[in-house]
């Protein structure tokens, strides 16, 4: 008999959905069928289980060719490539659970890394507006109970979180928005009729590069001084008039995507918006939300934050002490000035992502990358290295893009003999110690060694 | 006043952080001594001396020893970074940090710089005879309290975030910048005599800012009150004078509300 497994989580985007159901045949190998997820979600699920998956690391032949290599000889690279560099970045982290991103912060660490993630090219530019003027947020939950406005600013959740609108923001009925849809005002400020747009009550057709702008006139309107006739391409009309439907929400929700976090200012526009959420606030009740993109692309904040007090670009080369300072520590700009002599991609496609430039520069020195499948940083690798598939048949916990902790589960066993992504870091951080005669204070399946005996060694 | 010359004479593999380059910790040292400081490139860790010839002798005190860097600093990192006073001249071009968190002292970089130059400055002089990327002038990450004292004089343009949460100080552009100048600004002083694309001033709390030739975009939270003349760096003209960042909170001073304010020159 097939077996059902429900409230099962979804390893993609950043809604992380924990409401599938995953059918699994009698030997607990092969998925059958995936319910409740989006399109890409079950397609995620069925390719775990693809039979041309890796299972064996592969290195880079002088021929330019790969040849399957055993964990052990990867592992033994990997420790030896981080502690020749002067300088290694160790980046990625959009698909993996918290247990492997604090077992890449202990590698990172010991070999004087830098430490980045996803949001390096994503939402970084919001912790920076974070660090700035704080986060005045909410939980998922609370905007499907309470949200009656709903603002998705340079978004489009119908794409990049499929799920997100039924489950949260638009359609849900909820504790005081018992209509759903109905109860809900949704504006739309995006350059680009996107699906989202089309679907929204209001669409702001915002000048490409201006959202700074119109912010600050929504800002100068609510505290009751004129704005000019044309705002970033927007009507004063139809500014004043979004505003008004703002300040009468009984609950008013910002989402925030690229839109903002990737076009001219940056930093600066989600932090325009945070002061706006602030200035309703004297209003009604309004809250700001980031739309994070992968399923645990909060979850190297978090653990970061807690592991060296700072949730990305994490300089840990002087071994003394953590420094972060994006523009200098973050990933492109390392890259793109050629600041980096090892570069680890984990659980993401740096090859795809990465400015061309930035590609070239890295693959001056060791490219290494690990990640379940082949994407074109592991093919320009010098090592590519399989791991199990996150929340498919390795369990852990994940931050969804609210910052709630969810335990996904593990629907099927991985292929035998791959490690999981806190396995193989864990084995490499035991690797390096044994490379610098240094005790090690962490044994993967072990409990750690208090922190107070290891300090008196 | 004495003086220790210092050449480059080896470029570093990555980027040479050399928190060392600075009169306080020259000071005092023989050339010997100073070659021996150590300089960082990512962990692995030099000597000054490895990357550079040092000659010369230095002051008993920071105040009176001057540096002067004969060639080019492209990738050296934190060149009079937290100096109180004394000076350092690069006859080239600098990396990142330069005066960063500086308090007194003279700098002058006889090329360009990176970002960050002048970082979370309380005082002292900053001259860059080319152009600066961005940052400058500006606040740590995270920190509400930016740029406090001092000068800095860019004599070629700028790029973006100048003079964020600034205040005090001066900062002077001689020719163009990109976009935010002395957002989130308390305080302090900016003079841009070339144009600007957009975000003069956003969410400005007090301070002043100069342009001396075109805002492309202007903010919608700045109000025009009228035209003034002004005597601003020995040059006097007619300014049109706007206040603002009308969106963003002011304080209040005998019942009035305190602006920031911004002057475009008249044309």
């Amino acid at each position: 008999m097939p077996k059902l497994i429900t409230q099962v989580g979804c390893p993609y985007c950043g809604a992380s959905c924990d409401d599938l159901e995953v059918l699994v045949s009698d030997d607990g190998k092969k998925i059958l069928e995936t319910r409740n997820a989006c399109v890409i979600g079950s397609e995620i699920f069925h390719h775990a289980t693809n039979p041309n998956r890796l299972k064996k690391p592969r290195l880079r032949q002088p021929d330019g060719s790969f040849k399957e290599i055993e964990y052990e000889e990867a592992i033994d690279y990997t420790a030896k490539a981080l502690l020749n560099a002067k300088k290694p970045l160790i980046y990625g982290f959009g698909s993996t659970n918290c247990e492997g991103i604090s077992a890449v912060g202990r590698v990172a660490e010991k070999a004087g890394a830098v430490l980045d993630n996803c949001a390096s090219i994503c939402h970084g530019p919001s912790f920076l507006a974070i660090f700035d003027n704080g986060y005045p947020s909410c939980t998922l939950g609370e905007v499907k109970n309470r949200a009656d406005v709903i603002v998705f600013w340079g978004c489009n959740p119908m794409h990049a979180h499929p799920r997100h609108t039924s489950r949260y923001s638009i359609f849900p009925r909820g504790f005081f928005t018992s209509r759903g849809q109905m109860h809900r005002t949704v504006i739309c400020v995006d350059p680009r009729e996107t699906d989202t747009a089309k679907l929204a009550d209001m669409h702001l057709m915002v000048k490409q590069g201006h959202d700074y702008d119109l912010f600050n006139a929504f800002r100068t309107v609510l505290r009751g001084h004129k704005i000019p006739e044309e705002v970033a391409g927007i009507e004063r009309a139809k500014i004043l008039e979004v505003a008004e439907k703002m300040r009468n929400g009984r609950f008013v929700m910002i989402f925030f995507g690229m839109g903002c976090t990737h076009t001219d200012g940056r930093n600066h526009n989600v932090d325009i918006a945070i002061s706006l959420t602030r200035d309703l606030n004297d209003h009604t009740k309004a809250s700001i939300m980031a739309m994070r993109g992968h399923y645990n692309i909060a979850g190297p904040g978090q653990v970061w934050s807690w592991q060296f007090g700072f949730p990305y670009c994490v300089d840990l080369s002087k071994g003394t002490h953590a420094h972060m300072n994006p523009g200098e520590t973050s990933s492109i700009d390392l890259a793109m000035r050629d600041e980096i002599d090892c570069f680890v991609n984990v659980g993401t496609d740096a090859g795809a992502h990465f400015p061309i430039d930035a590609v070239k520069h890295l693959k001056k020195h060791p490219f290494i990358t690990v990640d379940p499948n082949i994407c074109m940083a592991s093919e320009i690798s010098d090592l590519h290295i399989p791991v199990r598939i996150v929340g498919v048949e390795e369990p852990g916990v994940v931050y969804r893009m609210d910052n709630v902790p969810i335990q996904f589960k593990k629907v099927i066993d991985g292929p035998e003999s791959v490690p999981s992504d806190e396995e193989l870091f864990d084995r490499i951080y035991v690797r390096i110690c044994e490379l610098t005669q240094t005790e090690p204070i962490w044994v993967h399946g072990k409990a750690p060694v208090p922190a107070s005996t290891s300090r008196v060694k | 006043m004495a003086t220790i010359r210092m050449k480059p004479v080896k470029t570093p593999d990555l980027f040479l952080e050399c928190f060392c380059i600075s009169p306080d910790v020259f000071a005092g040292k023989t050339p010997t001594e100073i070659s021996r400081l150590e300089v960082r490139e990512g962990k692995a860790r030099n000597e000054l001396g490895d990357f550079f010839d040092i000659a010369g002798s230095s002051g008993k005190t920071a105040e009176e020893t001057d540096i002067f860097i004969d060639g080019d600093c492209s990738r050296v990192k934190y060149i009079g970074s937290k100096m109180t006073a004394g000076s350092v001249t690069v006859n080239g071009n600098a990396d990142m940090y330069v005066g960063g968190w500086m308090k007194g002292g003279s700098i002058h970089v006889r090329g360009n710089v990176d970002s960050f130059c002048g970082l979370a400055m309380e005082g002292g002089e900053i001259q860059i005879d080319g152009n600066a990327q961005n940052y400058v002038g500006c606040a740590y990450r995270g920190d509400w309290r930016g740029m406090r004292g001092g000068t800095i004089r860019i004599n070629g343009s700028a790029g973006n975030d100048i003079g964020t949460f600034m205040l005090g100080g001066t900062i002077i552009i001689e020719k163009d910048a990109f976009i935010h100048i002395s957002t989130h600004a308390e305080g302090g002083t900016v003079v841009i005599k070339g144009d600007v694309q957009s975000r003069v001033g956003g969410q400005m709390v007090k301070g002043d800012i100069y342009v001396f030739g075109t805002i492309e975009h202007m903010l919608p939270g700045f109000k025009e009150i009228g035209t003034v003349d002004k005597n601003i760096l020995g040059q006097s003209m007619k300014f049109r004078h706007f206040i603002g960042d009308l969106g963003e909170r002011h304080p209040k001073k005998k019942g009035r509300e305190i602006y920031g304010n911004l002057y475009l020159r008249a044309s």
